[in-house]
């Protein structure tokens, strides 16, 4: 008798702490994006405070599939870096001091994607090398200035050995995990799309709305 | 002992049962969701490699982009956003202006979203004034 009610109070006990755990994150305030309504995202070019040139580039290219596969038109990146090139804008933090009435008045966008690469490379260490990136976004609407959405999220070749104890859904994870870095030797090209697919992608929690072109358009914002 | 014989019957036809209701849980968790809105193939790195500026082909890519379309048109599957309006710069950069109208217009009619900076381009394209528009694609 004891030692059911001891297990009874082991598990109610489990059960508080795991509750407890499910609650750390509170939901995000979706009301200025869900006024907003955007149809098309300007993907800024990211600012890179890495050590790694490819940083911007990399981050910049991987944000597209996210976004559109989340129900956004996202305008095409190269077209933008050359439309900033050819008039005189030559760095992403130049690109970030542009008011957002001119960039609305020059691409159409109804929001920009701003993006922040705060990790980006392999770290060679003598017992294990780390392949990491890392990356903030925050999402402001061209036609009035404000401030939509912001988020960050990170992938690293680390997870890989941790994700094992995910169970199966940890599994198949890190099965894709290995199958997308195995395709090429860029490995950080490759991590900047799962950081990017975690940041981005929808719909997730206290991630972005899906658009309009998303199956989940104009449902509520995804559960915990 | 006819009996027992029907309970252990019974207890793997319970089994059974439970691991039917396994795998059709489980294929019913792959199956769920719809799929990718867009054919992606290798769009992204094609998009990396214009951006990085170094040891990329453009004829090369040229012909990568089209095989994609083909295999998009032939599986009746979408092209991503911005995947016409890529190739349209490329060929404008190749030298070929009205290949690059024509697909910065079919941009435009697969989204509408794309009209405001489509037309900025087409614009900026058809200008009388323009004379190193191969040097410039965008």
């Amino acid at each position: 008798m004891t030692l059911s009610r001891f297990i009874s109070f082991a598990f109610a006990t489990g059960l508080l702490l795991l509750g407890g755990c499910a609650s750390k994150v509170p939901a995000y305030d979706y009301a200025a994006f869900q006024q907003a309504k955007p149809v098309s995202l300007l993907v800024m070019p990211p600012v890179n405070e890495s050590p790694d040139i490819k940083a911007t580039p990399a981050v910049w290219a991987q944000a597209t599939r996210p976004l559109a596969e989340a129900g956004y038109y996202v305008l095409p990146v190269t077209l933008v870096d050359e439309t900033f090139k050819q008039n005189g804008v030559s760095s992403a933090i130049e690109a970030t001091d542009i008011p957002y009435t001119k960039l609305r008045d020059f691409f159409g966008a109804d929001a920009a994607v701003y993006l922040r690469v705060t990790k980006y490379g392999t770290s060679y260490a003598v017992v294990a090398s780390e392949t990491r990136v890392e990356v903030a976004a925050r999402i402001v609407d061209l036609r009035s200035g404000a401030a939509l959405w912001e988020g960050n999220a990170a992938a690293s070749s680390s997870e890989q050995q941790q994700q094992q104890q995910g169970g199966l859904i940890g599994l198949l994870v890190a099965a894709v995990v290995k199958q997308i870095v195995g395709t090429t030797t860029d490995a950080s090209f490759n991590y900047a799309a799962i950081a990017n697919a975690r940041l981005l992608a929808a719909p997730r929690y206290n991630g972005v709305l899906p658009g309009p072109r998303s199956p989940n358009y104009g449902q509520a914002p995804a559960a915990q | 002992m006819g009996r027992g014989g029907s309970q252990v019957t019974f207890a793997q036809w319970l089994c059974r049962l439970a691991l039917g209701g396994c795998l059709v849980a489980l294929v019913g968790c792959a199956a769920k969701g719809p799929g990718p809105l867009y054919m992606w193939e290798s769009f992204p790195r094609q998009q990396y490699d214009t951006l990085l500026r170094e040891g990329y082909s453009p004829d090369e890519q040229i012909r990568l982009l089209e095989a994609h379309a083909e295999k998009a048109r032939a599986a009746n599957a979408a092209l991503p956003p911005g995947f016409r309006a890529h190739q349209g710069m490329l060929q404008l950069g190749a030298g070929n202006p009205d290949r690059a109208r024509e697909l910065w217009n079919s941009e435009k009619l697969a989204f509408p979203e794309s009209a405001p900076y489509m037309d900025r381009l087409l614009k900026k394209l058809d200008a009388p004034a323009s004379p190193a528009k191969t040097e410039n694609p965008a």
